[in-house]
């Protein structure tokens, strides 16, 4: 024995996947399923086609990442790279929102609406309807290489392609306008990069999709591992009853209306394996909670149907808490599941993701869309000028986010006998303010000579205003400092 | 060292016969994936010497069939950007210096590619930051010994100052008083000229001295004292010192003269980047108007990336940055 073998007993670290030919079910969580399905998708593939006036100066689609000119466009929202904390704030609501969902209905976003769940579904829906159902993929799978076997892969792998490639497709027409993206794409003046992200994107949901599957949910996802320790004794999961369904009595007749032995307890379950037959990622949830489950509820689908045809009530597989469990276990009746819903924890992460969310729109609707960075020229820090006055300068940064060309005010207080003027003025003429014209939805970087006389204090605060000249008025502020030379170097 | 090839219980492995001080070494062949990779290599490497630049020889080396080089790399890079720049190189060449200004997005080109060759050329006596030091002049503010239009500094740039053998160089002397006059004489004068920057008050000393200045300054300083541009006669009625203002620097300065020196640089840099340069300087804020332009209204500042921005034969400003 190999000292190799005390630390890995035999085994290697690769496990071959076990095919998994999940059967066709019906109920209300297939149901779910489909409608969520639909959502999401129509989601997905619609929103870059969506339309949204914004005037000349800004493109017309309603949601668009714009890398290129470092915009994004959301309906009414328009956000620039300085307002990134508002996708940051998005970002955190999404992450509480999963904290929220998961504390209250367990991994629901594995089981309903995560893209791998969604397309894995899309796929093993056309795969049944090529294949046919669970037993005839088993058949085919084992079946020799034949013309009909080889003729209804191609088909099955064409379909799957098909759908590979429109989401792909869909994908880049969040990143340029839609129809004009389309046109380029088919006749292959698109980017390289757009087609580049269309292969990549094709190549993973055909693999992931198609082949992966729950290996996907298994091995490569962080969420399970984050997820289970998310999960409390309050939680709805997937619960097979044991106490209710054990022992299993495969093959015995039996009804609610024929009672059982008093000394032989007789539990509902009959084997029948529907449940493992349904699963999607081919586990077996009689064996208690793991971390192959998804929470799809497709197995109380399929456990309900077996329990009405056998005269037994449904929900011998239900959504349970483990305090539920404890509880029907020991004889009693579980809580209702809006009193499991509501519980501090989760409310409190209710509160939490209303309040970002809340937090969010109020700023988004304070928000200046005019502002103003101004830098100190460093080098040098001032100039002597001929009649014995200091002069500064200044670059600045005059951010006009509106969508149309504004004219603003620039504005020197704190400085009395100070003027300012531009590289296109002249001090002869200056005064204490200068207008100046803002291009539409752009950044116009310009420096400033602020001219003043000796100060006392060597640094001498003063602030610069920019005031929008149109009915808005908007104001930008800015602090700087006045730098003169030490006094002591006079006389 | 016997050879005591034996199999180690522990591991199953064999070893490799060698035993030094009760160690042995087993002998666990290399992985196959490291095997295969190490022959890709040393193939790979045969390719390479005959395609590549290889082996070094006396005072040589293997050039390699496809003639690559670090050097024609570079080169070529260089011809790109070179090629890439040119359409800026001869717009501005096109363009007398004077109407740089009407072509903001042009300016704004030349500006930058000014302050790059700045960098280069000029730091050493004026500064990193164009701030000068005693005896080099600050170039930010509005004191120009030659005048401060996009011209004159255009032309100071070309023939520099005071050198011997061009003749077309700016060329003005200060003779030394201290030949002339009399230390007393001399104390006078400098107390006369630091009334006319009302940097000391008036006082019989420097009423000895404005006669003295009206005799020997006052032909290009002027009669105030205000300095004459033509002859690179600096103003003396101002807050600027080349030199220093104070009364040691200014006896040293009549005793002895100065004579500042500036190279020329037309025998040095191209058309171009001498436009590019007198631009940099008059954009630092000291820059006047040109004498035959018409005065900018001063108050009405246009955005600088509207309009212009949108002709696509001239680089962007950035473009011309190294």
């Amino acid at each position: 024995m190999s000292v190799l073998d005390l630390v890995n007993p035999g085994s290697p670290l690769y496990a071959k996947r076990k095919g998994v030919y999940p059967k066709a079910v019906s109920g209300f969580f297939r149901k779910l399923k489909w409608v969520i399905m639909a959502i999401t998708l129509t989601i997905y593939y619609v929103t870059p086609w969506l339309r949204w006036d914004r005037g000349p100066y800004a493109p017309d689609q309603a949601v668009l990442i714009d890398l290129a000119n470092r915009r994004f466009y959301m309906f009414s929202i328009e956000i620039w790279p300085q307002e990134f904390y508002y996708i940051a704030g998005l970002l955190v609501m999404a992450g509480i929102g999963l904290f929220l969902v998961t504390s209250a209905v367990g991994r629901a976003w594995c089981g309903y609406a995560c893209p791998q769940t969604v397309w894995t579904d899309l796929f093993v829906h056309v795969e049944r309807a090529i294949d046919g159902d669970r037993n005839a993929q088993i058949r085919l799978a084992n079946a020799p290489l034949s013309v009909t076997k080889f003729g209804k892969r191609s088909v099955k792998y064409a379909i799957w392609l098909a759908i590979a490639v429109a989401t792909g497709g869909a994908w880049i027409f969040y990143f340029a306008d839609a129809p004009t993206l389309a046109t380029q794409f088919v006749t292959g003046t698109a980017p390289f990069v757009a087609y580049a992200t269309v292969g990549v994107l094709t190549a993973t949901t055909f693999i992931l999709g198609g082949f992966m599957r729950e290996q996907v949910c298994i091995y490569m996802c962080p969420w399970p591992r984050i997820q289970t320790a998310m999960l409390d004794e309050k939680s709805l999961i997937v619960t097979y009853k044991d106490w209710r369904g054990e022992p299993r009595t495969q093959g015995v007749k039996r009804s609610a209306d024929v009672p059982s032995e008093a000394d032989v307890k007789v539990g509902d379950c009959i084997d029948c394996n529907g449940c493992v037959a349904v699963c999607p990622t081919g586990i077996d949830i009689r064996e208690g909670p793991q971390l192959g489950c998804i929470t799809c509820g497709l197995c109380i689908d399929a456990c309900d149907k077996v329990m009405t045809q056998i005269g037994r009530p449904r929900g011998l597989i239900d959504y349970a808490t483990l305090d539920d469990a404890v509880v029907e276990k020991a004889g009693g009746t579980a809580p209702s599941v809006l009193k499991t819903l509501l519980r501090p924890r989760t409310l409190l992460y209710f509160t939490i993701w209303i309040s970002i969310g809340a937090a969010m729109l109020f700023s988004l609707g304070q928000r200046s869309r005019l502002d103003i960075s101004a830098a100190q020229d460093r080098n040098p820090v001032y100039v002597q000028l001929s009649d014995g006055h200091i002069r500064n300068n200044y670059t600045l940064k005059l951010r006009n986010m509106e969508t149309r060309p504004r004219t603003i005010e620039l504005a020197v207080s704190g400085l009395p006998e100070a003027v300012i003027w531009t590289a296109d003025g002249q001090r002869e003429t200056a005064g204490q303010s200068v207008r100046i014209k803002l291009a539409p939805d752009a950044t116009t970087r310009l420096r400033l000579f602020v001219a003043a006389p000796v100060q006392q204090e060597e640094e001498r605060p003063f602030t610069l205003t920019a005031t929008a000249t149109d009915d808005a008025g908007t104001v930008a502020i800015d602090a700087l400092t006045f730098e003169s030379p030490e006094t002591e170097d006079e006389e | 060292m016997a050879n005591k090839k034996r199999v180690d219980e522990a591991t199953g492995t064999q070893t490799v016969g060698h035993e030094w001080d009760g160690i042995e070494e087993l002998d666990t062949p290399m992985p196959r994936w490291w095997v295969i990779t190490f022959v890709l290599c040393v193939v790979w490497a045969f390719g390479y010497v005959i395609f590549y630049p290889a082996i070094p020889l006396a005072n040589s080396f293997t050039k390699g069939t496809l003639g690559w080089s670090s050097h024609g790399d570079l080169e070529a890079s260089l011809a790109a950007e070179n090629s890439r720049r040119a359409p800026l190189f001869k717009a501005v060449a096109a363009t007398p210096i004077e109407a740089l200004p009407a072509n903001p997005q042009m300016l704004q080109a030349a500006i930058e590619g000014g302050r790059a060759a700045f960098k280069v050329h000029c730091v050493q006596c004026h500064g990193s930051g164009a701030a000068g030091s005693k005896a080099y002049p600050n170039l930010n503010d509005d004191d120009w010994l030659w005048g401060g239009d996009l011209a004159t500094i255009e032309y100071t740039l070309q023939h520099g100052i005071r050198n011997p053998d061009h003749d077309e160089t700016r060329i003005s002397q200060m003779p030394a008083f201290g030949e002339m006059l009399t230390p007393r004489e001399i104390r006078q004068l400098v107390a006369y000229v630091r009334t006319l920057s009302g940097q000391a008050p008036a006082t019989p000393t420097s009423a000895a001295g404005a006669t003295l200045f009206a005799n020997n300054c006052a032909a290009c300083h002027g009669a105030e004292g205000k300095g004459n541009r033509d002859l690179g006669a600096p103003n003396l009625a101002d807050s600027i010192w080349l030199y220093g203002g104070d009364t040691a620097s200014l006896r040293q300065t009549i005793t002895y003269a100065r004579n500042g020196v500036m190279p020329r640089w037309n025998n040095r840099l191209d058309a171009v980047t001498i436009k590019m340069l007198a631009a940099y300087v008059h954009s630092l804020g000291g820059g006047e108007a040109s004498p035959t332009s018409e005065p900018a209204d001063g108050i009405e500042s246009v955005a600088s990336q509207s309009a212009a921005a949108n002709d696509p034969s001239i680089p962007k400003a950035a473009d011309v940055r190294s």
